[in-house]
């Protein structure tokens, strides 16, 4: 089949096989009054030559964090990628099929998809993982589903501090499913206030989902989620930032049932918020209520190592109205290139990476609290810290002339939260940006 | 491999009834068109069903598929052992790979599943 549109000599022979005069012929059931009776208005065709300076002007406009020194974080965090993560992703076998899971003839995506499972079972310390799902948001939405059909109840539970979008999508699943939402404040140290639960009624909710850090950057009190009293609901941790579990206990540690994340760090760019990569991990025994699917080892005939899908979507081929989900897509691509990006970080690189956001962060937060700003909350943080400042949005405006992208403006998400700025550093800043960041801020100080 | 004693339904469960309780499984007919079987998703203890409701799932290499009950009535015990050994079905489908209990709601209903003879030649049109 050549991929080119039909000539006019094409649409002749059609025409008189149909036996019809005009091609408007064919849309005579569309009523007159919804037709559009025009061309459309597009300037007239280019070549490719003319299509590509047009195309290099236009994006020539967008500012991007290559432009200016960046410190916008909130989900999405611009990270190192080494040089063989584009290389391998680049590669036809990898950069163009869809839907590669026949054995006989994937071997090589499937291979990639099982070392992604396995790596992800480890950094999460969870006992299964499935292919991937689209994006942080949307794991946590599943994993809330994927709750009340193991527990059978209708409510879910959410921590205020986990990212303001997560919560909307969450949200835009389960009301759309008639289950219900309910949420825990955050406390004076930026964190979830646990004792919240005390008052709660735990036995009408199948889920508690907390995200650590959490959106202000602040590591949670991991130990209190081990004793949570918790009444037959599953804990939910989401990570939005898996560099965090370099140096942070991961979720399997504190007893999460269902651990979800964000894979944008590992290995992917910004690119204007997405493709990312929604990590899915659980117990075994949650393992047949888990959407997605699953790769696994096996043997072929000859006793040779080999992978197949072991757990299908259901909500493809095989009992659809029963499906755990209604999206079967997994982010193959975005999860191979976390796969190449942690082999080639290693284990010990990966905790340095992770350390040296740690320190950054630190170093910037000490200097900012030198000129005589307050931090928002004084609680242990990872890569990312809000302090107050009026009128943060001028500080954005201010610091674009400057050459910053001074963070985010927490007001925007937290009506109560006006005066606060969300700053993340990572590896990306070299200790000279982070001086003349807090110097600029000072400046800024007075409004 | 289609036992004397027990009753069928044209969905390839057997029952078997001792009192006012039946035990329920799936056919050998039935598990060898299946397959390796992986899993089975078992109904709740307590739950009132209606004859020919879908209450429970077995899953196996080659599909998915509902699992009907022949009567109605209350479930009254699940084989748990099928969690850990799904295959049990397989290997002793009228014996350890019994699926469900229920107390029966109305032996009448039992009149109008299909004796040995009439599942037998069932099997043979399919």
């Amino acid at each position: 089949m050549p991929f080119i549109p039909h000539t006019s000599e094409d649409e002749r022979e059609i025409l008189k096989h149909l036996g019809i005069k005009r091609k408007e012929e064919l849309f005579s059931h569309i009523p007159d009054e919804i037709k559009l009776r025009r061309d459309l208005l597009l300037p007239p065709p280019l070549s490719e030559l003319e299509i590509e300076k047009e195309l290099i002007k236009i994006a020539s406009l967008n500012r991007t964090v290559r432009d200016y020194v960046s410190f916008l974080g909130g989900g999405s965090y611009d990270h190192w990628i080494p040089a063989t993560v584009e290389a391998l992703l680049s590669r036809g076998e990898i950069f163009s099929p869809y839907t590669p899971y026949q054995p006989e003839a994937s071997q090589g995506t499937l291979t990639m998809l099982f070392e992604y499972q396995t790596m992800m079972c480890e950094l999460f310390q969870m006992e299964v993982s499935n292919a991937s799902v689209y994006d942080g948001a949307t794991a946590l939405a599943e994993a809330c589903l994927m709750a009340l059909r193991i527990t059978k109840r209708d409510k879910v539970l959410l921590s205020s501090a986990i990212h303001p979008e997560y919560r909307k999508v969450v949200r835009a699943y389960m009301e759309s499913a008639g289950f219900g939402v309910e949420e825990l404040s955050f406390d004076q140290k930026g964190r979830t206030n646990l004792n919240e639960l005390e008052s709660k009624n735990l036995s009408e909710f199948g889920a508690i989902a907390i995200q650590t850090p959490n959106f202000f950057g602040v590591i949670e009190d991991i130990n209190a989620f081990k004793n949570l009293k918790k009444d037959g609901a599953l804990l939910i941790a989401c990570v939005a930032e898996p560099l965090s579990l370099g140096v942070i206990a991961p979720p399997g540690s504190y007893g999460a049932d269902i651990a979800v994340g964000e894979g944008g760090s590992l290995g992917m760019h910004l690119s204007f918020g997405g493709p990312y990569l929604g990590i899915f991990t659980s117990r075994m025994k949650y393992l047949r209520n888990m959407p997605g699917r699953i790769v696994g080892e096996t043997i072929d005939r000859e006793g040779k190592r080999g992978f197949v899908l072991t757990l299908a979507t259901r909500e493809q081929h095989i009992r659809r109205a029963k499906a755990t989900s209604n999206i079967c897509t997994n982010h193959n691509m975005c999860a191979i290139a976390a796969t190449i990006y942690l082999a080639s970080l290693g284990k010990r690189g990966f905790k340095k990476v992770s350390e040296i956001n740690l320190k950054k962060t630190h170093f910037l937060a000490k200097e900012i609290a030198k000129r005589g700003f307050e931090l928002l909350f004084p609680s242990p943080f990872f890569n990312e810290f809000a302090i107050r400042i009026k009128n943060p949005e001028k500080v954005i405006e201010r610091g674009l002339n400057e050459g910053f992208i001074a963070g985010l403006s927490l007001g925007k998400f937290y009506a109560e939260l006006k005066d606060a700025l969300l700053i993340t550093v990572t590896e990306m800043h070299s200790l000279n940006d982070l001086s003349r960041f807090a110097s600029f801020l000072e400046g800024m100080k007075d409004g | 491999m289609i036992p004397k004693e027990l009753k069928y339904s044209s969905e390839h469960e057997w029952i078997r009834v001792e009192g006012n309780i039946g035990t329920v499984g799936i056919t050998s007919y039935a598990q060898e068109q299946l397959g390796d079987i992986v899993f089975v998703e078992l109904p709740e203890t307590g739950k009132e069903v209606n004859k020919m409701e879908a209450v429970a799932v077995v899953e196996s290499v080659k599909a998915a598929s509902d699992i009907y009950t022949p009567v109605s009535g209350r479930i009254t015990e699940v084989n748990e052992e099928l969690n850990d050994s799904p295959s049990l079905i397989n290997e002793d489908p009228y014996g350890k790979g019994w699926i469900f209990r229920i107390e029966l709601r109305d032996p009448r209903e039992l009149d109008e599943l299909l004796s040995a003879e009439e599942y037998e030649k069932l099997t043979k049109e399919e």
